[in-house]
């Protein structure tokens, strides 16, 4: 489990602030950062008639699916995908070979801007892996999972 | 790859259930997610064709409890069994954490269950992972029927190297959660053990 990913509250924090500012100066509806494995990471914007989980869960099923097309066809990844909605348009991109930034957004917003910001947004995010992903091989924390005990686990199935 | 979030207090785990076409994989999912509480879980996803056949993948989010104040939370994925899906199940094996084989007990099905093994391991192998050291459990599946291969010879088959096993019935949901307890118990001590 060596590739496992740890998220630290201040790296979290910055996170959810790029895609505060992402939201608003994209005009978009809803913002999400997802982990490649599926995983949600952080939202933003009008997410709560959302099912965050099952978006994340499928959104990283379409970008493994897009990626394993990209092989057979001898590229290295699509980098995006865009779908068209009638009322909510999808914008999907590949952050730092390890994140997802999926973006939300309707007639208020146009596919340019929402490209543009999320350039901006996305060098930004590359930052905070490469900080996290330092935090996390140096391993300053300790790690709370050494203290659970057998008896912890048992009492997860006790019902 | 589990997924620790010291922000929020989650921890979160993937679940692959494999094994060759109709051996039931989508049906312990389906049965987990009957008889789970609405807010233990989430919604069910099927991805699959008219005829209910997996296309995909089935993922079912479900929350144990906490652990150490870490809410624990398995998401179970499970592979279309169909031989030609073999580019979908490689996606669906990136970053598992816990992997239950589900085996069809009837004797005519023993080959589809060896061939469907070599392939998990070899797909795990493409990944860079290896089952033996991957926390990893064992389930016979449709052991009420009349042509089902006595255990001995399954086992033989299918569980050369002893991990945790179980007899299923699947659709009345005999040993459905016994399994799932055995592989989530096995990636948590995987993580203490990693920490």
């Amino acid at each position: 489990m060596g590739n496992q990913l740890v998220m630290y509250e201040e790296e979290l924090q910055q996170i959810n602030h790029i895609c505060d500012v992402l939201h608003r100066d994209a005009n978009a509806k809803a913002v999400l950062v997802i982990d490649k494995n599926g995983q949600a990471i952080a939202q933003a914007g009008e997410v709560e008639q959302l099912d965050v989980t099952s978006l994340s869960s499928l959104t990283a099923g379409n970008v493994a699916a897009t990626g394993g097309i990209a092989q057979l066809l001898a590229e290295k990844e699509f980098a995006g995908q865009f779908h068209e909605g009638e009322k909510t348009n999808v914008h999907i991109s590949i952050v730092g070979q390890r994140l997802i930034l999926l973006v939300l957004f309707d007639e208020r917003s146009s596919l340019g801007l929402v490209r543009l910001r999320v350039r901006k947004a996305s060098n930004e995010l590359v930052h905070v892996i490469e900080q996290l992903v330092k935090k996390s091989e140096s391993a300053s924390q300790p790690s709370v999972f050494a203290e659970i005990t057998d008896a912890d686990i048992d009492n997860l199935f006790n019902d | 790859m589990s997924f620790i979030n010291y922000s929020s207090r989650e921890i979160n785990c993937k679940i692959v259930y494999y094994g060759p076409g109709l051996c039931g994989k989508t049906t312990n999912l389906q049965y987990i997610y009957n008889k789970t509480n609405p807010e233990a879980k989430g919604k069910m996803i099927s991805l699959a064709t008219e005829t209910e056949r997996t296309l995909f993948f089935d993922f079912l989010p479900l929350s144990l409890g906490e652990i150490r104040g870490f809410r624990t939370r398995f998401h179970l994925y499970t592979v279309p069994g169909q031989v030609f899906y073999d580019a979908s199940r490689k996606l669906i094996l990136k970053g598992v954490d816990g992997v239950v084989f589900v085996g069809d007990s009837q004797m005519e099905r023993m080959e589809a269950n060896i061939e469907s093994l070599d392939n998990l391991r070899t797909n795990l192998g493409e990944q860079g992972y290896d089952l033996d050291k991957l926390p990893y459990v064992v389930q016979y599946n449709k052991r009420d029927l009349p042509n089902a291969s006595p255990m001995t010879e399954l086992e033989e088959a299918l569980n050369p190297t002893k991990v945790p096993q179980f007899e299923a019935v699947a659709t009345k949901g005999v040993g459905v959660f016994d399994t799932l307890k055995a592989v989530a118990k096995l990636v948590l001590t995987e993580l203490r053990r990693g920490s």
